[in-house]
């Protein structure tokens, strides 16, 4: 039993160093801020929950306890890093960085210079 | 959906007072009892039985695993290829969901998948717009958040 709990703690811990790690990759490969963001909230996000799995697992099968500040690290986890990342896109957007030469279609280009037409308009 | 649930507690307490227990497992198993009256009784509320509400919820966490585990592996292939030929762009996203909780759930939902980031919503609150790492087809892309979240978010709310 404790074998077989000793493997899958291994498994998650090295999941979820994998996972930081390519995340770390990606932000230093991928060529812009857009596709840099979904390296860095979103492929951390797992990687970080597989870490605090395993370390729930370690607790609850070698020391016997269960331990409830895991689970909320991981259920906070969850709901703060969509917002972070949700607001370094908006952020980066409407200071005007510029997506990757290769992007291949913006929607949101028109409704953007639209709302800056309107800032402009009510700070005069 | 919060009546029934305080009906349901109301009768707990009342099987404990009556089999004279005060042990959880009492409580427990009178919130069983009272749960299976509610249940024979359900078409005397206004609103759906609560428990359906209650699978819907567990059953939109199961397909956000699963949605966040599959598009983890995407990512990674397209960090880890030794040539960067991903095309990211962004699309919009016309939802269908009206309330403000639905549509901050959706959004959450959809930066938190990789591959596709929220960056902003539209002020009539109709359109989302959408950062994707990949987009080989929007429609299919649009298609596909459509079906697996937005239905399921909708299953909850309805």
């Amino acid at each position: 039993m404790i074998e077989i709990a000793n493997i899958l703690i291994v498994v998650f811990l090295l999941i979820g160093a994998f996972l930081s790690l390519v995340a770390a990759f990606g932000v230093i490969r991928l060529p812009d801020v857009y596709t840099r963001n979904h390296a860095a909230s979103k492929s951390a996000t797992l990687g970080v929950m597989c870490i605090l799995i395993g370390a729930l697992l370690y607790f609850y099968f070698i020391d016997g306890y269960f331990n409830p500040r895991i689970v909320l690290g991981i259920v906070f986890i969850f709901l703060t890093s969509p917002v972070a990342g949700h607001l370094i896109g908006r952020a980066a957007y409407n200071s005007g960085v510029k997506l990757w030469d290769q992007s291949v279609r913006d929607d949101y280009k028109e409704v953007s210079e639209k709302k800056k037409k309107l800032a402009e308009k009510v700070s005069r | 959906m919060a009546f029934q649930i305080l009906l349901n507690m109301f009768l707990g307490f009342t099987w404990m007072f009556l089999t004279a227990s005060y042990e959880p497992i009492a409580f427990l198993k009178g919130y069983f009892f009272g749960l299976l009256i509610i249940f024979a009784f359900r078409r005397f509320f206004p609103s759906r039985f609560y428990l359906l509400r209650v699978f819907a919820i567990i059953s939109l966490i199961l397909l956000f695993l699963k949605e966040l585990v599959l598009s983890n592996v995407a990512v990674v292939k397209s960090v880890l290829k030794p040539k960067l030929d991903m095309k990211p762009g962004i699309f919009a996203l016309p939802t269908v969901l009206e309330r403000d909780w639905e549509i901050t759930t959706l959004a959450n939902l959809i930066t938190l998948t990789p591959g596709t980031l929220v960056i902003d919503v539209s002020d009539d609150k109709k359109i989302l717009y959408v950062h994707a790492m990949d987009i080989e087809d929007a429609n299919e892309a649009i298609d596909s958040i459509k079906n697996t979240f937005e239905k399921a978010i909708l299953e909850v709310s309805k």
